[in-house]
């Protein structure tokens, strides 16, 4: 606190600041009661379509689709966009080519495409095609865990510790993702302390950035708003992210009130690819045109190209036979 | 010490004195919203049923006037406080809306529970109540074009054609809601000066509306032009009679109903299943989702009175008749498990 002017000391006295502005001690009260209303200059963007999205999609994608949709979306201004996923293709059939996809795209400058590892095994196939960026996915359930990658939440994170101390000596960067963050399809409710329990773990050893999912959506700002209040208790609003699911359509409600609490990073993916294996026939992932409307529409930069975007969502779509998830492509859709 | 700073950061530095330290504070854009200090969500949240009025005034299909009573009937057991029931428009305009007389005779009228009706004009009104009306509405519009392609007269000669109708419904002792339609974007003059919402609103308010419904007809408003518009209209209309009716067009309308509760709204127009489309944008979605809505709001700890299943039982009954998928996403998802 040295350098810091004495005008500065003076207002970041809790004494002095209760004195000079009376009100303030009743909102720090309520603080927890009410969002904030500052919004972030800028938000990015981290586009989940080709690995999310098409990972819960039941029509297995041709490789050179999933390459042209990779394309498309690099030339929208999407800073990052995760592009495929090294797990076994016994679990995933989805991204069985993810090592094709991986060396057949073309990476544009300023563009990173992260790509989810979920062991050693996956770290190293990764590395080989060429992956300068990893994800790894732990959740804040114990039941989550067990069904989805076999293992409780403490054995996951050995596994993740492993590919994280790798990681760092190659200087490749790793995001952690924590899911079933706001509920869980098996256990239900999930404790805040739990969610903050497992992104501490996770920042701690190493991620740069960590993603909190919605996994099955039933969140809303409510949950969000407690959530999140537990998780900046131990990590810095700076290096979090939302990963919001809109299958009870409260994902943007939900964006918004993190981008209130100070997050700057959401995920989405285009035309809301990818459903949700917990509730047949719902809609999973929030849709990366939606999010854009909104974010723009609020003064918010992100540097995409809202029809771009959409345009690579329309590619996707019929290459899929399927229509958009996407509000703001059906409504723009119909009348260009 | 952390949550202090934080506070230092993002809103001490907003004031004058703390202006020229902005440097030393996060990266996070301080605006001017306009939401004051410790506004707290509202407990309670009038919810109002628009479904069997807006929503199948926008279906293609000629609904049955026996289903439309029974869709009211069974939204009546919901908790739903109000229901806006049919309109007292020319069956030649809205042929939806012909059996406005029946259905008004025909629904079973809970206690506590009100049915209000359009009543576009005097006749409309006359009408109304020896239909059994007892709570009637008027739509204005914040946009001239609109007004004049909507209802084949300027704004101003709508209000005036209000007027008529607010003195009629001071005499009989009926309560008028007012609408303000093209509240964020119109389809024709694209965008809308909130100053303009405000007028109409203030005009709407005086004449003795007891709340005014500020309508994104088109769906086209984020949370960044409903703060902008709810600003300038709470300026000339005391919030707590105001209401937000959002279409979810682009996908924006609970994201917009966050902000206008935070902003101290607490009534909200919904549409059972997100019924009815949006005559401007083809195939597109129109009202947003009662469920939705419903599910937001208990979600965060507010009150409505509202039995979400029991909604949802009505929801999938005009699904059903209507031979279409439900809009609501709470729907969609419930109704596999």
């Amino acid at each position: 606190m040295g350098n810091v002017p004495t005008t500065v000391k003076h207002c970041l006295s809790y004494e002095q600041l209760i004195q000079d502005y009376p009100w303030l001690k009743r909102w720090l009260q309520e603080e927890k009661t009410i969002t904030g209303h500052e919004y972030p200059d800028f938000v990015k963007i981290v586009e989940v379509g080709p690995r999310d999205g098409l990972q819960n999609e039941k029509e297995i994608v041709p490789t050179g689709v999933k390459i042209q949709l990779i394309d498309m979306l690099s030339g929208t201004g999407l800073p990052v966009i995760e592009a495929t996923s090294f797990v076994s293709s016994k679990w995933v059939p989805q991204m069985a080519d993810h090592s094709d996809v991986l060396r057949g795209i073309q990476r544009a400058p300023h563009v990173r495409y992260p790509v989810l590892t979920p062991n050693m095994q996956g770290f190293k196939d990764a590395v080989a095609a060429g992956a300068t960026e990893v994800a790894v996915f732990g959740s804040a359930s114990e039941t989550f865990s067990k069904k989805n990658i076999n293992c409780s939440i403490d054995e996951s994170m050995l596994r993740f510790e492993e590919v994280i101390n790798t990681a760092k000596e190659q200087q490749i960067p790793v995001r952690g993702y924590v899911s079933c963050a706001l509920g869980c399809p098996h256990e239900g409710h999930i404790e805040p302390s739990k969610v903050s329990e497992v992104a501490k773990k996770l920042y701690a050893m190493g991620c740069y950035e960590i993603s909190l999912g919605d996994t099955i959506g039933v969140g809303t700002p409510g949950s969000m708003l407690k959530m999140l209040q537990s998780v900046m208790e131990e990590v810095p609003a700076h290096a979090l992210a939302v990963h919001c699911h809109d299958t009870y359509g409260q994902a943007l409600p939900n964006i918004l009130t993190a981008l209130q609490m100070g997050v700057c990073v959401v995920d989405s993916a285009v035309a809301g690819l990818g459903g949700c294996p917990y509730a047949q026939g719902s809609s999973g992932n929030v849709s990366t045109e939606d999010v854009l409307y909104m974010l723009h529409g609020m003064g918010i930069e992100t540097g995409v190209n809202l029809a771009k975007v959409i345009e690579a969502g329309d590619f996707i779509c019929n290459a899929l036979r399927r229509e958009t998830n996407s509000k703001v492509a059906q409504a723009t859709g119909r009348t260009l | 010490m952390a949550t202090v700073m934080s506070l230092v950061n993002r809103r001490i530095l907003s004031s004058a004195m703390g202006q020229k330290y902005v440097a030393y504070s996060s990266a996070a854009k301080v605006t001017a919203a306009g939401v004051r200090a410790g506004q707290a969500l509202p407990e309670k949240v009038k919810i109002v049923e628009v479904g069997p009025r807006d929503g199948l005034q926008n279906e293609k299909t000629i609904v049955p006037t026996e289903t439309k009573i029974h869709l009211i009937d069974m939204l009546s057991a919901t908790g739903l406080p109000v229901i806006e029931a049919t309109s007292f428009v020319s069956p030649k305009w809205v042929p939806q809306m012909a059996d406005q007389v029946e259905v008004m005779k025909g629904i079973g009228r809970k206690p506590g529970v009100s049915y209000p009706v359009l009543t576009p004009n005097l006749k409309g009104f006359q009408a109304a109540l020896k239909a059994g009306a007892s709570e009637v509405a008027i739509f204005g519009a914040a946009s001239e074009l609109f007004s004049k392609k909507n209802i084949n007269c300027s704004v101003e000669e709508s209000l005036q054609r209000f007027e008529v109708i607010m003195k009629a419904a001071k005499e009989a002792g009926v309560p008028v809601r007012g609408y303000v339609s093209c509240v964020l974007g119109c389809p024709y003059e694209g965008k809308v000066a909130p100053e303009k919402v405000a007028h109409v609103a203030k005009r709407l308010y005086s004449m003795g509306c007891y709340e005014i419904s500020l309508g994104d007809t088109i769906g086209v408003g984020t949370p960044g032009s409903m703060i902008e518009m709810l600003e300038a209209v709470s300026k000339e209309v005391p919030v707590n009679a105001l209401a937000v009716h959002c279409h979810d067009t682009y996908g924006q309308a609970l994201a917009n109903i966050l902000i206008a509760l935070q902003m101290g709204i607490s009534v909200v127009d919904s549409s059972v299943a997100g019924l009815g489309g949006c005559p401007y944008a083809q195939g597109a979605s129109g009202n947003v989702a009662t469920e939705d809505v419903v599910y937001m709001l208990h979600g965060l700890g507010i009150q409505t009175g509202v039995d979400l299943s029991k909604l949802m039982d009505a929801g999938a009954y005009i699904c059903r008749t209507l031979n279409r998928k439900t809009s609501s996403k709470v729907a969609q998802a419930n109704c596999k498990l």
